[in-house]
């Protein structure tokens, strides 16, 4: 890849990296919570991906919009949402970034530009074509990433939106995190085709394939796509091609994903190998790193602690939030 | 009609098509944040398979007045995301079977935005559609599926029985913060009827005493208001006076006007064109058997579609739906056989 030759700036490279380790971070102590049951919920880890939403939020400012998937925490942390709201959301707790009535699959916070995370695979992409509208009808410049997993290129809303945003050249960048299993099922056994950038090729799309585990050949496409979306030359499709390393859910054992495969993409855990890529090219000392990392590990406890001791939502919020006015609810 | 400078140049008397091209008029006229989609609504495509958008995109331009390809869910989802970014986007699904294929973008987005953020986000968004059977379209072009989205909270569901509340339910349905299913009529497009006074919505939620009465309460919606007031026509010439009640709003419905009027004739009948099993009448029976349990002089009757397909050979399908004939008979039999005279 061309662009990738070219070098990426040390803070860039640094930022992505405390991002990276911020959702890694995060990510270990949610899993351990859930194990040891003081959090309740369904969790789907995104342990293997953190290095993707990391570099392409690098280049996205607060008011660029993300609609994201329930495997989406990666997503909400690099664009910035403060983990002890995600924490508090996730505990169910009236502090949480929805006051506890969205849940670890719903996870919305506007003033990050993280607008929709949707439990429901493939319809964050329908949804991210009405916000670049909005981007395009005003001029305003912003540019809108719809995350999702190569499960969602099979179905029907994933092709209908790109024709859409392709005929209409709108400001999206559609972000395939494939991560080769959808749910329990292989990539290449479900899915015609040799990848999903080519579909792009079928709706006239810019699309490209790009090794999601490399941080700088991620912000090198993520660039040119926003580039592209900003100067309105309409839409990209990037597949960041990644793996995932905790299974489908928390407590799935991934019996079907064979050994071998998940034992070396463990040893080229990406997170560890940008670490020491960081530390090598002398932008950060390992001192630093560690520093770093104890910092983004008081933070994450700090959020479990917030979480945990906050209060619950009160039954009124049974009733609010349903309709715009809370009075006109008939029950 | 008064004469104001808003209304110079309106007839007396509009039909329910112009009615509804005016309000998308004067609703895109008076919030830039207005705009449609749909398929086929451009004037290059002819202005709607109906006319209905006619003349709108050359007005207000192409990026306003949005013809779409044919991708329900794409459509739903622009409007969906263009809502949440403070645009009050007015999607047009051509047909009320199609909304089946972006049921997601409206059963689990749309609807429930608003909760899941804990109010952070909210969807303004109209989803015009049409239905109706009489028209022999067959099975998959004519069905009332109001009663799947009445059951979503967080969705308002609107209809209309003449011009001037379409008019004024469209202006209020698009000045709404919540997401709102907009019901037309397939049979009422050439129905004539007084004009609206322009720029003033019909208030949502609130249902209209379309006929007074003393004896029987008739509820309904959308066309069969029409055959109910036919039904109570023919009533009041055997002295049966029949109150007609237009729902307007069918989710929120008004539960009060319902109330009050049932409190008074103790006798109530619900029409709607959508299959009377699981509809929209039950659950209105079952909120009015409730509050008037043992004060009834009759059981609440409903009636709806035939439990099946809309057919489309003629005489099954004029079957199909209660008609006028229907309404007056479950009247009378309501009378003759669960009381002691009127």
């Amino acid at each position: 890849m061309q662009n990738a030759l070219r070098k990426i700036d040390g803070c860039v490279l640094s930022s992505i990296l405390e991002s990276a380790l911020r959702i890694r971070c995060n990510d270990e102590l949610i899993r351990e919570s859930a194990r040891s049951g003081r959090l309740n919920i369904i969790y789907y880890s995104p342990r293997g991906q953190e290095i993707i939403p990391s570099a392409i939020s690098e280049l996205l400012t607060d008011d660029d919009y993300i609609c994201t998937i329930y495997r989406g925490i990666h997503d909400q942390i690099a664009k910035g949402v403060p983990p002890k709201l995600i924490w508090a959301e996730y505990a169910g707790r009236l502090t949480g970034s929805c006051k506890g009535k969205g849940g670890p699959m719903h996870i919305t916070y506007p003033e990050k530009g993280v607008m929709v995370t949707t439990g429901i695979v493939g319809s964050s992409l329908p949804i991210a074509n009405g916000l670049a509208l909005a981007s395009q009808l005003r001029g305003d410049g912003r540019v809108t990433v719809a995350y999702f997993g190569d499960g969602a290129s099979n179905i029907g809303a994933f092709h209908e939106s790109l024709n859409m945003a392709s005929v209409w050249k709108l400001p999206v960048i559609f972000v395939c995190q494939n991560n080769r299993y959808a749910e329990h099922s292989r990539f290449d056994e479900f899915t015609a085709g040799e990848s999903v950038a080519r579909r792009g090729d079928a709706y006239g799309m810019h699309a490209v394939a790009v090794d999601g585990n490399d941080a700088e050949a991620t912000w090198h496409t993520a660039r040119a796509a926003i580039d592209r979306a900003r100067s309105g030359d309409g839409p990209t499709l990037i597949e960041a091609n990644t793996f995932r390393f905790e299974g489908h859910l928390l407590g799935d054992d991934s019996a079907y994903i064979p050994r071998q495969e998940m034992e070396a993409a463990k040893a080229a855990d990406p997170v560890p190998r940008l670490r020491a890529d960081v530390i090598g090219r002398g932008i950060l000392t390992e001192a630093q790193v560690v520093e770093l990392e104890r910092k983004i590990r008081r933070e994450a406890e700090e959020a479990r602690e917030f979480a945990l001791t906050s209060d619950w939502p009160s039954l009124d919020e049974l009733s609010c939030d349903v309709l715009a006015n809370s009075s006109e609810v008939v029950q | 009609m008064s004469g104001g400078s808003e209304t110079s140049g309106m007839p007396a008397e509009i039909t329910v098509g112009e009615a509804l091209n005016l309000a998308l008029h004067d609703a895109l006229a008076a919030d830039p944040n207005v705009f449609l989609l749909g398929e086929d609504i451009g004037d290059e495509q002819g202005g709607g398979i109906l006319g209905v958008t006619r003349g709108l995109s050359t007005t207000f331009g192409k990026a306003r007045v949005r013809a779409t390809p044919i991708s329900e869910q794409a459509i739903i989802g622009a409007g969906i995301g263009a809502a949440l970014a403070g645009f009050r986007p007015v999607a047009e699904i051509m047909l009320m079977n199609f909304v089946t294929v972006a049921m997601d973008m409206l059963v689990n987005h749309a609807a429930k935005l608003r909760f899941m953020s804990g109010g952070q986000t909210g969807v303004p968004l109209v989803v015009r559609t049409m239905t109706g059977s009489g028209f022999g379209n067959g099975g998959q072009h004519s069905d009332y599926l109001e009663a799947w989205f009445a059951h979503v909270p967080g969705m308002k569901v609107v209809s209309y029985s003449n011009p001037a509340d379409a008019y004024g339910l469209l202006l209020a349905s698009i000045r709404d913060d919540d997401p709102t299913l907009f019901i037309e009529n397939l049979g009422s497009y050439a129905l004539k009827g007084p004009a609206p006074q322009r720029g003033v919505p019909t208030p949502l939620g609130k249902a209209a005493i379309v006929r007074p009465g003393d004896d029987v309460t008739i509820i309904s919606y959308s066309t069969m208001v029409l055959r109910a007031l036919a039904a109570a026509d023919s009533l009041a010439r055997q002295n049966i006076s029949c109150e007609v009640i237009d729902l307007r709003t069918i989710a929120p419905y008004d539960l009060p006007t319902l109330v009050a009027s049932v409190g008074r004739t103790r006798r109530a009948v619900i029409v709607h064109e959508a299959v009377r099993k699981f509809g929209v009448g039950a659950e209105i029976a079952a909120d009015l058997a409730g509050r008037f349990h043992g004060e009834l002089k009759a059981p609440i009757v409903r009636l709806g579609g035939n439990y099946s397909a809309v057919p489309f050979s003629k005489p099954l399908e004029s079957a199909y739906a209660p008609g006028p004939k229907q309404i007056e008979e479950a009247v009378l039999a309501m009378i003759a056989e669960h009381s002691d005279g009127l």
